[in-house]
């Protein structure tokens, strides 16, 4: 297909561009494949550079022939052209629109982007499960890393490579699996150095209405306690949804077939609950007229924040039964890959301070949500504006990045990267020049040839002049567990994301930089004595001739 | 000490709400001034609770481990006991109760609080605000404004101070005509002079006008006002209180401005509510914060039932509206509300605060609330309770303006000198008693009560402790310490000060703050400075370096440059 065939209107002079906190600019629209560019004919500079498939919605509306299209960004933005002539502006419209929505994943941009930089280091490459196993395996002997998912028949939303428990051999995983709602069997989704516990995550057991069980099934979970322990299940869904499951087939571990395992249901929401809900936030951020008592009902009425602590408190309590009660945990919920991402990546955040640097957490959305599975193409293909009906999307990796963010508030210093890199997921994650968000698995990934044709995120991430923008002055080294609060008055909203484009963050963004100020100036002021002291030390040994240093 | 009852229990349990599990034994201790809790830890970690902080205590239904006894303190803070002895329970109950309610002044605490300041410290103490100081920095007195004595002795107006600056152009006569025509003599009075524009905020309370009453004399000392700003031909009178309040009032004689009799003024009310309704707000929101494990809805279904934040804000956009007036407009301001010492004050000083950057520095905050709030007879003995009297008259309005300066610093990190330790600091010492400056309900009070020989001033030990109340980020020459602060007043820009109603809980208390490590940071660099000035070396200066430290350790480094090459 041509793109072409779907620019009609390819160039308008005169239109004028409205954008959030920005001066008016009059100037040329242009359309390309995947991007909507403005430029100011003063300068030839580019003052708009959009991508078509971070685009959500559009209104058009028409007052004689000048007409005005509403572009409503997946990044929560909205902006205004002014097109004059009603035939140029509903070309473009319907052009914007059409190419917002394409279906084929080989048309998106990452497939077309060359980048600017030089790939040092291939994002692709970085992490690689046989890697994080060795690392494993300088804990543990307890673990393999089995290749039953080689060709992705036993379990499509997985990876090729999958860790289990040593003593489970292949064919009892193919049993377990045909146990598991889409195959996705128990597999160790953390180990806790500090006391040998462990977090599994699957999807729900199919024990349907007459209450199946599989032997190794339970096998498999019971491997991982130790001699006369417990451990805990947790089921993301409520007991009724979970009863409910069963007469789709799913279900929940019968303590009968289960008697070692004590299992604890929280109320995470389903994805479609989830997406109404964002709708309803970006909604009532929007209207700046709203009255104090409206902005609060509406705010408590979207339900996020509710989301948002429901995910911290299910978290935190997987992280108390592995590092307090030294317990192994198991965490799932239907499928398998939302509600229970969401809560063995938070888990980790809590335990494991590796999670907390760049390099750490990059691993853990690759380990945890790229390749564990969650489909990202579905549940990102529409943002807060989407208007129609909802199919499969949900923001539930913006949920589990806002639970991010509140730990991080809470924990100003242990975290090596700031907010910035969280707002650049979410935006990535939505739409992208890179492949690393493309496709809704690791089997997919590699159908579409994604580390061939296109670019890793992580590579242009990784490069140190990006790096900066994404790096937490305050950040002290912390190997301590960090247990968040999740009492409603220490979750906030996430203004860096839901107000971003309705207030200005000059002030904020002062205070940021005065902070960087304060600490490298402390820095420098730490050299300079260092070397001073190292100078005087010399002089005092009176070794001989003065050495420079 | 006749009201100690038992002066000290043992065994006694203090509870964490969130974790009961985690309580510490430990023996409870009364004295004549405090409640102490002494840990039978090896640390013998000590609790002290001021008896005057303490806004009640209620003993729950007593249960076999003991008779829980729940202390709320008026700075929010809760202390959950169990004391083993339903007896001794009710002991501590009765002369709690008892202490934490002084009948006169002479029960409160700043008369026996003795910081072992010798006579003359304690006298110059005494002196370090000086609000004539204050208004010369204004630039006053000038050719239009200047000093009146017509309050001398407090003859005009009981609850205003002596010393009263007027226009020059107002006449004695009108001057005691105007006084004659507000409640309770509160005539307007210049509050704060913006050099800047000439434009200025005075401050009333209400004018007698009923349906129909006018005064040549009020009229004249209006447009005297006016006047006083020589580039303009208008005035506002900014009502803060709703205007159905406004109204009602003139049915008792009372009410506002009618703007047919008045020269060039516009009337604008803007809906602050009274002390009555912030007083059941507050504690609505209090309660909030009592609720045992509250979902997100109780929590924000709460916040909004109080109407807490709608409050706040309409007092911020009060300020703002007469910030706005003052500095863009360059029109001169009058505000008032009924009798002008609550709404006015919050009014008046968060405007100040808002378009002077002085008022937004440690010393100026202080001068500020001298200003607005101490010597314009804002009652705080009545409104903060310090005896037991009519429980109507308790409010939290210096809560509220304290809130709206934390709410701007939320909006402009970097324009405030002190941070948010300081104004809950100020909070709690409003409440305390434990210094002189807060007692009483105006100047002549205060006088009448010799504050200034008998009890001590708590801004000159603010001021030693300053380095506690430093805002890391704030720099003199930072762009935000500059001119008038602009806020936005969208309901979403308002949040729930977790610092001040949060911390009924321990759990809830912030784990890391990064204010405290900047300012280690900060410390730390200033040893280092010391350290590098002693080796004589000097920094190579950088961007970084300079915007950062513009201190006097800079001129140092600079004037030992010539003798670098000793080293």
């Amino acid at each position: 297909m041509e793109f072409a065939e779907l620019i009609k209107t390819p160039r308008v002079d005169g239109v004028v561009l409205h954008r959030p906190f920005m001066p008016t600019v009059e100037g040329t629209l242009c359309l390309t494949g995947h991007h909507l560019i403005l430029s100011s004919r003063q300068d030839n500079t580019e003052e708009l550079w959009l991508l078509h498939a971070n685009i959500d919605s559009i209104e058009k509306r028409f007052v004689g022939s000048l007409g005005t299209i509403i572009v409503k960004c997946k990044d929560l933005r909205v902006i205004q052209l002014d097109i004059p002539g009603m035939e140029e502006c509903l070309n473009i419209a319907n052009s914007i629109e059409a190419l917002s929505t394409l279906d084929s994943v080989s048309l998106m941009y990452p497939f077309f982007y060359r980048p600017l930089f030089e790939v040092i280091e291939d994002g692709w490459q970085l992490f690689v499960a046989e890697e994080s196993f060795k690392d494993l395996e300088s804990m543990t002997d307890e673990w393999r890393l089995s290749e039953v998912n080689k060709d992705f028949r036993v379990c499509p939303s997985y990876p090729s490579f999958l860790t289990v428990p040593k003593d489970i051999d292949d064919e009892s995983l193919c049993k377990a699996a045909s146990f598991r709602h889409g195959g996705r069997f128990p597999v160790l989704s953390y180990y806790h150095k500090k006391n040998g516990m462990v977090m599994m995550r699957a999807a729900q057991p199919l024990i349907g209405t007459n209450g199946r069980r599989c032997k190794e099934d339970e096998k498999l979970i019971n491997a991982t306690l130790c001699a006369g322990k417990r451990g805990y299940i947790i089921d993301t869904r409520t007991i009724a949804v979970a009863q409910q499951a069963k007469a789709r087939g799913g279900g929940f571990e019968q303590e009968a077939n289960y008697p070692q395992w004590r299992r604890i249901h929280k109320a995470i929401e389903r994805s479609n609950v989830l997406q109404d809900s964002l709708i309803k936030l970006v909604e009532a951020c929007n209207d700046q007229s709203h009255s104090m008592d409206r902005w609060l009902s509406k705010l408590e009425a979207s339900n996020w924040q509710s989301n948002v602590k429901e995910i911290l408190t299910t978290a935190c309590l997987a992280a108390q039964c592995i590092d307090r009660e030294g317990a192994s945990v198991l965490v799932h919920g239907t499928e398998g890959t939302d509600s229970t991402l969401q809560v063995t990546s938070l888990a980790q955040i809590i335990l494991d301070p590796t999670c907390r640097t760049i390099r750490g957490f990059e691993a853990l959305i690759e380990r945890e949500w790229l390749q564990a599975g969650h489909p990202f193409q579905q549940r990102c293909a529409q943002s807060a504006y989407s208007n129609g009906k909802p199919r499969s999307e949900a923001p539930v990796f913006l949920l589990f990045l806002d639970c991010v963010w509140q730990i991080l508030r809470q924990f100003p210093c242990s975290f090596q990267f700031n907010e910035n890199l969280l707002i650049m997921l979410f935006e990535h994650a939505y739409a992208s020049q890179f492949g690393t968000f493309l496709g809704n698995c690791v089997a997919e990934r590699v159908k579409l040839q994604l580390s061939q044709k296109t670019v890793s995120l992580w590579s242009w991430v990784n490069r140190p002049q990006e790096l900066q923008r994404f790096l937490n002055p305050l950040y002290e080294p912390n190997n301590l567990v960090i247990w968040p609060s999740v009492a409603p008055q220490s979750l906030l909203l996430w203004e860096g994301v839901f107000l971003r484009w309705n207030r200005s963050t000059k002030c904020l963004d002062e205070a940021c930089q005065e902070m960087v100020h304060i600490i490298e100036y402390n820095k420098e002021l730490q050299n300079k004595v260092n070397s001073l002291r190292r100078q005087l030390a010399q002089l005092e040994t009176e070794d001989g001739p003065l050495q420079t240093p | 000490m006749e009201h100690i009852r038992t002066p000290k229990v043992e065994n006694v349990h203090m509870i964490d709400r969130l974790t009961p599990r985690k309580s510490t034994a430990g023996t409870l201790y009364l004295s004549s001034t405090h409640t102490i809790f002494v840990e039978n830890s090896e640390a013998r970690k000590e609790t002290w609770v001021l008896h005057s902080l303490v806004y009640n205590v209620e003993r729950l239904p007593t249960n076999p481990s003991g008779s829980p006894l729940l202390i709320r303190c008026k700075n929010f803070h809760v202390y959950r006991l169990l004391i083993p002895q339903e007896k001794d329970c009710l002991d501590v109950l009765a002369s709690l109760t008892r202490l934490s309610r002084p009948e006169c002044y002479g029960e409160l605490f700043c008369f026996s609080f003795n910081p072992n300041l010798d006579k003359e410290l304690r006298e110059k103490a005494w002196g370090f605000i000086d609000l004539k100081a204050e208004f010369s920095r204004m630039g006053i007195p000038s050719n239009l404004w200047h000093v009146t004595a017509a309050n001398h002795e407090y003859r005009l107006c009981e609850t205003y101070p002596s010393e009263l600056f007027v226009p020059k152009s107002a006449f004695p006569a009108v001057i005691v005509g105007s006084a004659k025509f507000r409640s309770r003599g509160r005539l307007p009075v210049l509050s704060y002079f913006h050099r800047d524009t000439s434009a200025s905020i005075c401050r009333s309370s209400q004018p007698l006008s009923g349906f129909s009453a006018r005064s040549a004399d009020d009229e004249q000392m209006l447009h005297a006002i006016m006047k006083s700003n020589p580039v303009s031909e208008l005035m506002y009178v900014v009502d803060t209180r709703p205007k159905l309040n406004a109204m009602a009032n003139r049915a008792t004689g009372k009410g506002y401005e009618n703007e047919d009799h008045y020269t060039n003024i516009k009337l604008q009310f803007v809906g602050i509510e009274n002390i009555h309704v912030m007083r059941s707000s507050q504690q609505k929101l209090v309660d909030v914060g009592e609720l045992p494990a509250p979902s997100m809805s109780d929590f924000l279904w709460g916040l909004e039932n109080s109407g807490w934040l709608k409050h706040i804000k309409a007092v911020l956009d009060a300020g703002v509206f007469i910030a706005k007036a003052v500095a863009e407009d360059g029109v001169s301001v009058l505000v008032h509300c009924s009798d002008g010492w609550d709404r006015t004050a919050q009014a008046c000083s968060l405007a100040s605060v808002l378009l002077d950057p002085y008022y937004r520095t440690i010393k100026g905050l202080m001068v500020l609330i001298e200003k607005d709030w101490v010597s314009f007879g804002h009652k705080f003995s009545h409104r903060y309770a310090h005896l037991d009297g009519d429980p109507k008259e308790v409010s939290p309005v210096m809560d509220q303006f304290l809130e709206c300066v934390w709410q701007l610093m939320q909006q402009f990190p970097c324009a405030f000198e002190f941070n948010e330790r300081f104004l809950i600091q100020l909070h709690t010492h409003i409440y305390s008693c434990q210094y002189g400056n807060f007692i009483g309900n105006c100047q002549k009070e205060r006088r009448d009560l010799r504050l200034q020989e008998r009890t001590h001033s708590l801004w000159p030990h603010l001021w030693e402790n300053r380095a506690e109340y430093t805002n890391p980020l704030y720099r003199t020459d930072h762009s935000q310490t500059q001119g008038v602060l602009k806020p936005l007043t969208t309901a979403y820009c308002f949040k729930f000060w977790k610092g001040m109603y949060g911390h009924a809980d321990k759990s809830v208390a912030s784990h890391q703050s990064p204010a405290d490590c900047l300012n280690a940071v900060r410390e730390e660099s200033q040893q280092l400075e010391e350290e590098l000035s002693a080796h004589q070396e000097v920094p190579r200066e950088t961007d970084a370096g300079q915007e950062t430290c513009p201190t006097e350790g800079e001129e140092n480094f600079r004037g030992e440059e010539e003798d670098q090459q000793a080293v």
